[in-house]
C-alpha cells in the first residue's frame, strides 16, 4: 500500500524573532528539508523614494537614517556624496575624517548586532548581552555628535552639521583601546564554539559565480573569496589615505561570513584610530553660503546671512540638472543612490539601492535543500534589516 | 581598459545598437533601443573586454509630459575592470519589455519592483507579482501622477473584526508650497546681467 505524502507549507513570520524584522517567509517543506522559500517583503514599505521626491535635499537626509536603522550614518553618507558630486563641492578635510569615523562606528554597530543576533539565533545568549553594551556606548557617541542615538541626521552635503563636542574625540579613542578586548571575548565565546560551528560551517554556501549573479556585495561577496570593497576599489572621501585590510573568506558559508565581520570590526577600530590621529582643527562644512546655512550668531547682524538662512530652510538649495549613481560600502554591502536632479530644490528621482534587497532575494537559492533549523542561521548571516529592504 | 577605450570598444562592436554614449563622473552612460536590450546586455556581460558581471539595479524614471513616458535604467558593475555602466532606453506607457532574469537571476525582484512601482510589464518574467506594496494594492506609487498621500488608508474595523481599506481622509492635504522666488534673480534679470557682462 502506498501513501501519498504532501509537502508542508510553513508560514515563517512576519512575527518571528528570528525573522529579523517583518519578513514573511513561506517555506515549502518535505519533512524537515526546505524545498522552496518565497520571501514576502514590503511589510515595512514606507515609500521613502516617493517622499524624497517631495522634499528638499536637506529635508531628505533623515529618511536615510530610517533605511538601515542599525547603521544610519552610512546611508546618509551615500546621499551626501551624491549631492556633492553633482554640485561639485569640496568637503573640508576635518569633515571627511568625522564622516569616516562615524561610518566606521556605524559598521561596528551593524556588525555587533549581526554577529551577536546570529549567535542568538543558533542558541547563544551571552554574546548579545555583551555586544549590546558596546552598541550602547557607540550610540552615545552618535548622540553626543548629532543629538540622537539612532536617527542622526548629521551629514550634510558639504560636510557635517556640527563639529564634535569637546572631549568626544578622546572618548572615542578610549573606546578604540578597550573595544578589541570585547571582540576577543566574543571570539572566545563563538569562534571555536562547537555548537556555533556545527550550526554555521558549510551552511548557506555561496560560490563566486553565484555571488556575482545574485548581485551580492559587502560581506556576502567577500565571504565567498572575492576581494571587493568599495572603500578600496572605488575610494571615496579620505579612504585612500587610510590603511586597512579587506578580510576575505574562503568557503562562502555562514561561518566565513561571521569571521569576515569580526575581522572587519577590528579594521574599523584601526581606521577610527588613524582618523583621530590625523584629524586637525578646521571647518566641518563647505563654506559656500548658498549651500551651508550661516552660523547662528551671524543671523542677528548680517542681512545676507538672514536671507540665506530663510531661503535655505524654505526653498533649499537648487541642484543643477544631472544624473549620477553613487555607492558607498555600507556595513551590509553596496548601498547606492541613483539621483536625478532637475535644477529645482527637490530631487526628481532618487532610487535607493539597498544591499539587503538582493541578498534576501537569494534566500530561495541559499536555503534549498537545507533543514528548517538552518533557516534562521542563513537569514542571520545575510544580515537583513527591513528598513532598507522595504524602503 | 579605461573608460575611453571601453566607450570605443562598445561603439565599434555594437555600432548600430548604441544610440549615444557619454562618460561622466567616472561612469559610462549608454543609450540604446528597447529591442536591443538582450543583445547588448549579453555582449557586455560576456565579452572579455567589458565583463559587466553584476547587475546592480534596475529602475525607471517617469516623465509624464513626454510621449515616451518611461526611461528604463539598468546599472551594471564590472569587478574585473572596476567600471560602472548606466544603460537606459525610453518606452511608451503600455509597452512590454524583455526581462533579464535569464541572464541575471537577481533581475527577478528588481523587475518585480519596477512593475510594482511603475506598472511596466516584462515579458518572460517567471513570477511577475507585486513586491513592496500591500496585498491587493491598486495603482503604481512612484508614478508622478500618483498622489503622495495615496488613495486608500487601512484601519482595523471593530465591527467586522478585520483590517479594511477606505479612501484617505486627511484633516489637511500635503501642501506643496512654491518657494521658487527670485533668490538668484528672476530669469529676465539673469538674462539682463548676462548681457551686461558680455558688453563689458
Amino acid at each position: 500500500m502506498t501513501k501519498k505524502i504532501k509537502n508542508l507549507n510553513l508560514n515563517f513570520g512576519p512575527q518571528h524573532p528570528a525573522a529579523h524584522g517583518v519578513l514573511r517567509l513561506i517555506l515549502e517543506l518535505d519533512g524537515e528539508v526546505v524545498e522552496k522559500a518565497d520571501p514576502h517583503i514590503g511589510l515595512l514599505h514606507r515609500g521613502t523614494e516617493k517622499l524624497i521626491e517631495n522634499k528638499t535635499y536637506m529635508q531628505a537626509v533623515p529618511y536615510f537614517d530610517r533605511l538601515d536603522y542599525v547603521a544610519p550614518m552610512n546611508q546618509e553618507h551615500a546621499f551626501a556624496l551624491a549631492i556633492e558630486k553633482i554640485l561639485k563641492i569640496e568637503v573640508p578635510i576635518r569633515a571627511q575624517y568625522i564622516r569616516v569615523i562615524f561610518c566606521e562606528i556605524g559598521r561596528i554597530l551593524s556588525h555587533i548586532l549581526n554577529v551577536t543576533t546570529q549567535a542568538l539565533d543558533v542558541g547563544a545568549l551571552t554574546p548579545s548581552l555583551w555586544g549590546f553594551e558596546e552598541r550602547e556606548t557607540l550610540m552615545t557617541f552618535y548622540e553626543r555628535a548629532s543629538g540622537s542615538r539612532l536617527h542622526a541626521n548629521y551629514f550634510r552635503a558639504g560636510g557635517v552639521h556640527k563639529d564634535l563636542p569637546a572631549g568626544l574625540e578622546n572618548d572615542i579613542l578610549n573606546f578604540c583601546e578597550s573595544f578589541p578586548k570585547v571582540i576577543n571575548d566574543l571570539e572566545n565565546l563563538l569562534t571555536d564554539n562547537r555548537i556555533f560551528k556545527q550550526r554555521n560551517v558549510d551552511i548557506g554556501i555561496v560560490t563566486k559565480e553565484d555571488a556575482l549573479d545574485y548581485s551580492f556585495s559587502g560581506v556576502m561577496i567577500r565571504g565567498s573569496g572575492i576581494s571587493w570593497d568599495l572603500r578600496k576599489s572605488q575610494p571615496y572621501e579620505c579612504y585612500e589615505q587610510l590603511e586597512f585590510k579587506i578580510p576575505v573568506g574562503k568557503n562562502g558559508d555562514c561561518y566565513d561570513r561571521y569571521l569576515c565581520r569580526i575581522e572587519e570590526m577590528k579594521e574599523s577600530v584601526s581606521i577610527i584610530k588613524q582618523c583621530l590621529n590625523k584629524m586637525e582643527k578646521g571647518p566641518v562644512k563647505s563654506q559656500d553660503g548658498k549651500i551651508t546655512p550661516p552660523p547662528k550668531k551671524e543671523l542677528k547682524q548680517s542681512m545676507e546671512a538672514l536671507i540665506h538662512h530663510f531661503k535655505l530652510f524654505t526653498e533649499g538649495y537648487r541642484v543643477p540638472n544631472d544624473e549620477t549613481y553613487t555607492a558607498v560600502e555600507a556595513p551590509k554591502g553596496e548601498f547606492g543612490v541613483y539621483l536625478i536632479s532637475d535644477g529645482s530644490s527637490k530631487p526628481y528621482k532618487c532610487k535607493i539601492r539597498a544591499p539587503g534587497f538582493s541578498h534576501l532575494q537569494s534566500m530561495d537559492y541559499l536555503i534549498k535543500g537545507h533543514m528548517l533549523a538552518d533557516v534562521p542561521a542563513v537569514l542571520g548571516s545575510l544580515d537583513i534589516v527591513f528598513g532598507e529592504v522595504d524602503r | 581598459m579605461n573608460l575611453i577605450d571601453l566607450e570605443k570598444k562598445i561603439n565599434s562592436e555594437l555600432t548600430t545598437k548604441i544610440n549615444k554614449t557619454e562618460i561622466k563622473y567616472n561612469q559610462i552612460y549608454v543609450e540604446i533601443d528597447k529591442d536591443d536590450l538582450i543583445d547588448v546586455v549579453l555582449f557586455i556581460k560576456t565579452n572579455k573586454y567589458t565583463k559587466f558581471r553584476q547587475l546592480i539595479d534596475i529602475t525607471v524614471v517617469d516623465y509624464p509630459e513626454q510621449t515616451q513616458r518611461f526611461k528604463v535604467v539598468y546599472l551594471f558593475l564590472s569587478h574585473e575592470f572596476n567600471q560602472r555602466m548606466i544603460l537606459s532606453y525610453f518606452i511608451n506607457e503600455n509597452e512590454v519589455i524583455s526581462s533579464l532574469t535569464s541572464i541575471f537571476p537577481s533581475a527577478n525582484w528588481m523587475e518585480r519592483e519596477v512593475f510594482d512601482m511603475y506598472g511596466v510589464n516584462f515579458k518572460d518574467h517567471p513570477d511577475l507579482r507585486r513586491i513592496l506594496t500591500d496585498y491587493g494594492f491598486e495603482g503604481h506609487p512612484l508614478r508622478k501622477d500618483f498622489p503622495l498621500t495615496g488613495h486608500t488608508e487601512v484601519r482595523y474595523n471593530e465591527e467586522q473584526k478585520k483590517v479594511i481599506s477606505e479612501p484617505v481622509k486627511l484633516e489637511q492635504n500635503f501642501r506643496n508650497f512654491d518657494y521658487e522666488s527670485p533668490w538668484e534673480g528672476t530669469q529676465y534679470i539673469k538674462e539682463q546681467t548676462n548681457n551686461n557682462d558680455k558688453k563689458d
